[in-house]
């Protein structure tokens, strides 16, 4: 169902409300065209064989452009992870709120704006890499947020510039974005020999639907080191599709972990391209999905150059009538000899009727590689069960253990550690109602 | 299998546990992820709370796990790593004794404790045994050696076989078995069936 967003593009561009640079005319014009011919994508569609997105398709979304929201600051501080100084860039309902924002606090070589201010005053900020990091001509979600992409983070991390705090990017939804969709672009540069994290948050407060359709394009210079969390905790009802496209330069490490516990469906694309020699890329990640939730993750790593490494674990847990679904792919260009590759995917199930369809794949076209990977899919450990039972824990709180276990290692590959500790706190929540850390 | 007045093989495991039922494994299990103390913890609150008794936090727990550390001759580093996770033989077997000290039962049974350790550890599995020993508890030992009995000394032998307990005596029957075997006390099981 094209046709409402074809004729809503119509109507924006009539309208002469985007006195916008030529080079982003262009770029919308042919977001909204390629989205014409690809349609939503069907699992006909290979990448969306185990994902159907016919209820984002058959739903008929407004898009949310104007200040609609009313959210207090204190509403903000769960999502915060007890680091109130942190530097924060607040976006409510897709549209940026300079009032919860505190862009002044970050540190001197780090620059954080809005994309509609940059649009709008310093297109230089945007133009070279905007829509050229994430191409969207075979993507029919990254097209439409090409054709609509209104607001979102635009950050610059100057030349060995090393921040020690994270600059940390709030996508809040509260009533008001209830049946809209925010068509989100984010931007992050990190300039050479940089190190910085940058933490992404798309958080929900209370239950509306809504359709969250984000892309983020990141650069990652040479020699530089950026780490970038993105934690999705939407309403669980819903809809997030969301893009992270990571170019590395030479000896750059890109460092990605991806927290999913929201939305009714939720669709994150990782994909970094390592292209340049001594680069490391780490993607690593956790969802967890119960009752009728679905939760897809798709990552690509590109090895386009000698000598580099990547490192991937991805664990889910999944349960009620739950769906996951991981595909990693893991590409070694005939060139990048000496890659390093090592790729996992752990999978636990709770239920009869949670599914999980867990897809690695490696294509090397290289011969002198070292690649492995792996996925597994499983059920509670019976003997540790009843190791457990046995010392007079209930099968309860032993069950609830055992899975807060099963995802622990990953979680403590979070650097961060009030962002480690916030997220291992949840996810214990999530299954045992208390949360002191075992 | 009554104990107490309770039919034994009725309840859960964790429920024969809160009733004071203490199962040390030969083998003991390995939970990555799950700290020791944690592990510890959840089991003493659990069992306090079938009692009718308040939950420890986390403070006066680790107070308590003092002693009982010393008990064993256990750092506090192990409470941190994950239950059994790279112990050694020794050590498992020591953390199966350690918790035994923690949840203090009324039964416990160390099923071959003695099996795989070197003499070390014997004795250190041995004297946390000795130590616990109350008027109001009862320890079973499971073993075929007198190798553990030189340190934990029986109140009575059994000797069991094919199921059935088929003598029973003082620690001088454990010395006598370690001379003479057990074939004098068994009765070759063609002859039982015919």
């Amino acid at each position: 169902m094209t046709a409402p967003y074809l004729a809503d593009f119509t109507t924006l561009s009539n309208n002469g409300a985007r006195a916008e640079p030529d080079w982003l005319r262009t770029t919308r014009r042919q977001g909204i065209e390629r989205f014409a011919a690809l349609g939503f994508p069907t699992p006909r569609n290979e990448d969306w064989h185990f994902t159907s997105v016919s209820s984002i398709a058959e739903a008929t979304f407004t898009p949310l452009r104007g200040a609609s929201g009313q959210v207090a600051k204190s509403a903000l501080e769960p999502f915060q992870f007890g680091q109130s100084d942190w530097p924060v860039l607040v976006f409510v309902n897709g549209k940026y709120d300079a009032s919860l924002s505190t862009p002044a606090s970050l540190a001197t070589g780090i620059r954080a704006i809005d994309l509609s201010t940059a649009m709008r005053d310093e297109p230089s900020l945007i133009e070279p890499w905007l829509g050229k990091l994430s191409p969207s001509e075979d993507r029919s979600f990254s097209a439409l947020n090409a054709a609509f992409m209104s607001d979102g983070a635009v950050i610059h991390i100057a030349p060995y510039i090393e921040s020690p705090i994270p600059l940390h990017v709030i996508f809040v939804s509260d009533a008001n974005a209830a049946k809209g969709v925010a068509h989100l672009r984010n931007l992050i540069v990190a300039g050479h020999h940089s190190k910085a994290t940058v933490i992404e948050s798309y958080v929900s407060l209370g239950d509306s639907g809504y359709f969250t359709n984000a892309v983020t394009e990141v650069q990652v210079e040479q020699g530089a080191t950026l780490t970038h969390y993105k934690i999705q905790r939407e309403s669980q009802r819903a809809f997030h599709v969301h893009t992270i496209d990571a170019k590395q330069a030479r000896d750059s490490h890109y460092l990605s972990f991806s927290f999913a516990t929201g939305a009714a469906l939720s669709r994150t694309n990782i994909y970094t391209n390592l292209d340049g020699e001594g680069c490391g890329a780490t993607l690593n990640g956790l969802y967890m999905a119960d009752d009728e939730q679905h939760v897809d993750h798709q990552t690509n790593i590109i090895h386009s150059q000698p000598n580099c490494f990547s490192r991937e674990i991805y664990k889910g847990i999944l349960s009620g009538s739950a769906h996951g679904v991981f595909n990693g792919k893991v590409y070694v260009y005939p060139i990048a000899q000496k890659t390093d590759g090592k790729q996992t995917n752990n999978n636990l199930l709770l239920s009869e009727r949670a599914r999980i369809d867990t897809k690695p794949q490696l294509e090397i076209f290289a011969d002198d590689v070292r690649c492995t990977h792996g996925a597994t899919v499983g059920r509670l450990d019976e003997m540790a069960l009843f190791y457990m039972r046995s010392r007079g824990v209930s099968t309860d709180a032993a069950t609830k253990l055992l899975t807060y276990a099963f995802a622990a290692d990953v979680l403590e590959t979070i650097e961060v550690e009030a962002v480690r500790s916030e997220l291992e706190r949840a996810t214990l929540e999530r299954f045992t109602g208390s949360s002191a850390t075992p | 299998m009554t104990y107490q007045g309770i039919d034994l093989l009725a309840l859960q495991p964790e429920e024969r546990a809160q009733q004071g039922v203490f199962l040390a494994f030969q083998y003991p299990i390995e939970i990555p992820g799950v700290s020791n103390a944690y592990f510890l913890r959840s089991a003493f609150n659990s069992i306090r709370a079938a009692r009718g008794q308040e939950e420890v936090d986390p403070l006066e727990f680790l107070d308590y796990m003092e002693k009982k550390l010393e008990l064993v001759d256990m750092d506090v580093e192990m409470l941190s790593r994950s239950v059994n996770m790279g112990f050694s033989g020794g050590e498992k077997k020591r953390n199966e004794i350690l918790q035994m000290a923690v949840l203090e039962p009324r039964l416990a049974l160390l099923d071959e404790t003695d099996s795989g350790l070197d003499i070390d550890a014997l004795r250190i599995v041995a004297n946390g045994v000795n130590a616990l020993k109350r008027p109001d508890n009862a320890t079973i030992v499971v073993t075929h050696y007198q190798r553990l009995l030189n340190y934990i000394v029986p109140d009575f032998v059994h000797v069991l076989a094919h199921g059935k307990i088929v003598k029973s005596g003082d620690k001088s029957l454990a010395l006598e078995l370690e001379a003479k075997g057990y074939d004098w006390l068994v009765e070759p099981q063609g002859a039982l069936a015919s």
